[in-house]
């Protein structure tokens, strides 16, 4: 199984033809993607080539999404466009009711953000992202930029909001695998939460536990550990980042800062324990609790 | 970015919102320029930093003369408000107020949306009355598809309960600072306060406004609102960079990439001090996804430009970044600084042909250079390392 993205999952890919979009979709394929598109209206018609092994793949480029959805069934979109045409770019898919849009793209302006969400809430789309790493269902399908080398499938789920510690938890428990690790992005708004994720992995027949991995800013933790406490019943290791973050400085992701009182990594840690969350002081920490979890 | 009360006023003024003249002045001379220009009459001079609290601190004062504004000018200008140094005042035209109120518009991150609040009780702060009489604190959602419209601007006003007879000024206030957060992209738009004053208009007497630094790209005239005096140097010379740093006031440098990774380093370094004289992070400094010799140098350069700095922590985890790749810069940055390189290395590489770049550091064999196996063992070493040469 696994959640949000299967072996099953056809994804197009909005900005393929551009230097990231080309590199990223041919380090998907790689790992296993099925891509069966791309979108740029001012290459409708054409194909870009792209290596596979000894041998390589052409990939269809289609002039809208909608296009590119009757043409191949595509259920997934993939977004690495600038951060002036996210916009357009996110409105287009969710206007063509792509089930899932992932938003790799680095620092989109929360206005917009805040409107194509409102967007998708009203269309039955759900987004991922902005500014994440997207996610992957290891062995089956890699959505945006996570390396797919670190570790294979196993009965972790991961939710995190930062790329670099989504990888590093993967490698500190890379003899165990994931089902499906997801980074949800480190914006003040973003379209999937931990609470989304977790909804996901308790009723996913193949995750066993749960690592979920958050930063100071907001009270998306605080949420979710209320929504632990009520709702799931897989164990769950937390880390937190940002205890020596001071207040009213942004931290690298636009939503990392702690904002008077609220948003510290010492309230949200103090929550989750509160809801019966085990939490890592140091990743490696974590990692170890959920290796004894595993390993009862 | 937060603006001063000074630039809130102007951007307010631009999109029609009700507001008193107003003009910033440096130097006691320019304020009595600036209180001339005004019609000689009573102004208020008020200093101008970006922190709350600067009446109580003596930072605002009435003038009823334009000397008289030159001279509380001088009172004002360089004093210390709550750690921040006045640098500017704003000679503003006196009111006579009848009513005080409460505005706000801002990103509501729990619901994903937005939120405006008002109060006809407005002048206290505002996280006070939010606690002691959350009654008197309207809170309304706004739909970010629609905004505050007419209709929006009187749920507000009817909510908060404004009297009848300044509704309809109140409600066009609204709906202009609606404007000015979303023309200007702001998450932050704050009256306090909004007021009434004797002759029956409604005024925006003190503005707050956040923009939204990732929304520079479509307006190049924010670049101008920049408190560029204020920023610390060194974080200045990053941003020169684009490099994303923070300045903290510990002794060991942190380079990392990915801002989650590096505030975690941060926190682990910080815990290794404990068992190291209690050597703390110096920095945050994120080198992103690249990483090639240039930022890696540069990010070097920054960090060894911090006196306080005693030993640096390099933690990479190679994702898409390759370690040999981030190895070179490593070894690049060093030759490139020469002799401006004086301070310990710890650096440890995961991921992406780690075994490379591993290699790469081991022959470079660079004096400074110290391999760390493991993120908590490299923390460890770089705090040891701090706390021996301090």
């Amino acid at each position: 199984m696994a959640i949000f993205i299967t072996e099953d999952s056809k994804v197009i890919v909005q900005g393929m033809t551009g230097s990231e979009g080309q590199k990223h979709t041919t380090r998907m394929l790689a790992s296993g993607t099925n891509i069966v598109g791309g979108v740029n209206p001012r290459k409708a018609g054409t194909s870009v080539t792209f290596p596979q092994g000894e041998a390589s793949v052409d990939v269809p480029v289609f002039g809208s999404v909608a296009e590119a959805m009757s043409a191949t069934g595509a259920d997934v979109s993939v977004i690495f466009v600038p951060p002036a045409h996210t916009k357009a770019a996110v409105v287009e898919a969710i206007e063509a009711q792509i089930p899932l849009v992932v938003i790799i793209t680095e620092g989109v302006p929360v206005k917009d953000t805040a409107e194509f969400f409102t967007l998708a809430q009203e269309k039955g789309v759900r987004l991922i992202g902005p500014n994440c790493p997207g996610l992957i269902s290891p062995g089956l399908s890699n959505v945006g930029i996570i390396p797919a080398n670190i570790t294979g499938a196993g009965k972790i789920g991961l939710v995190s909001k930062s790329g670099t510690l989504t990888y590093q938890m993967m490698y500190e428990l890379r003899d165990f695998g994931f089902s499906t690790a997801i980074g949800i992005g480190g914006d003040p708004i973003i379209g999937t939460t931990h609470i989304d994720a977790l909804a996901a992995f308790e009723a996913d027949p193949d995750t066993a536990a749960i690592v979920m991995i958050g930063e100071i800013g907001g009270d998306a933790e605080e949420r979710a550990a209320a929504y632990i406490k009520e709702n799931v019943t897989k164990p769950v290791v937390g880390y937190v980042a940002g205890f020596t973050a001071p207040e009213g400085k942004t931290m690298g992701h636009a939503g990392a800062i702690v904002s008077g009182s609220s948003g510290t990594a010492q309230a949200k840690k103090e929550a989750l324990e509160a809801a019966g969350v085990k939490v890592g002081k140091t990743p490696s920490e974590a990692a170890e609790l959920m290796r004894e979890i595993l390993s009862a | 970015m937060d603006l001063f009360e000074y630039q809130a006023r102007d951007i307010f003024e631009k999109h029609g919102v009700p507001v008193l003249g107003g003009v910033v002045a440096t130097t006691p001379e320019e304020a009595r320029a600036a209180a001339e220009e005004l019609g000689g009459g009573t102004v208020v001079v008020k200093a101008q930093v970006k922190v709350g609290g600067r009446g109580k601190a003596g930072g605002v004062k009435l003038a009823h003369t334009p000397d008289e504004a030159a001279e509380q000018a001088a009172q004002i200008l360089g004093m210390d408000i709550k750690g921040h140094t006045v640098h500017r005042v704003m000679i503003a035209a006196g009111a006579k107020i009848a009513e005080e109120f409460y505005f706000s518009v801002l990103l509501d991150r729990s619901n994903r949306s937005y939120l405006a609040m008002a109060s006809v009780e407005g002048g206290m702060e505002i996280e006070q009355l939010a606690v002691e009489r959350p009654e008197a604190l309207a809170k309304v959602a706004v739909d970010p598809l629609v905004g505050i419209d007419e209709a929006k601007a009187i749920e507000i006003a009817e909510a908060a309960g404004f009297a009848d007879a300044i509704k309809d000024q109140v409600v066009d206030a609204f709906q202009k600072l609606w404007t000015v957060y979303k023309e200007e992209d702001a998450t932050l738009v704050e009256v306090n306060p909004l007021v009434l004053t004797e002759d029956g208009k409604i005024v925006a007497l003190d503005g707050k406004v956040t923009l939204d630094e990732n929304a520079g790209f479509r307006h190049p005239d924010h670049a101008e609102l920049e408190d560029k005096a204020a920023a610390d140097p060194l974080e200045a010379k990053a941003k020169e960079n684009d490099l994303n740093y923070v300045k903290l006031d510990g002794s060991v440098g942190i380079i990392g990439n990915g801002a989650g990774l590096v505030m975690s380093t941060l926190d682990v370094v910080a815990y290794a001090g404990e068992r190291h004289g209690g050597v703390k992070p110096a920095n945050f400094l994120d080198i992103g996804g690249g990483a090639s010799a240039e930022v890696m140098a540069a990010g070097l350069d920054v960090i060894l430009g911090d006196a306080q700095v005693k030993s640096v922590f390099v933690n990479v985890f190679g994702g898409i970044t390759a370690c040999d790749a981030v190895a070179n810069g490593i070894v690049g940055a060093l030759k490139v600084l020469g002799d401006a390189a004086t301070k310990p290395l710890v650096v440890r590489l995961d991921g992406n042909n780690v075994e490379e770049g591993r290699r790469i550091l081991a022959e470079a064999a660079h004096p400074l250079v110290t391999l760390a196996e493991t993120m908590d063992g490299g923390a460890d070493k770089a705090a040891e390392l701090a706390n021996a040469s301090a």
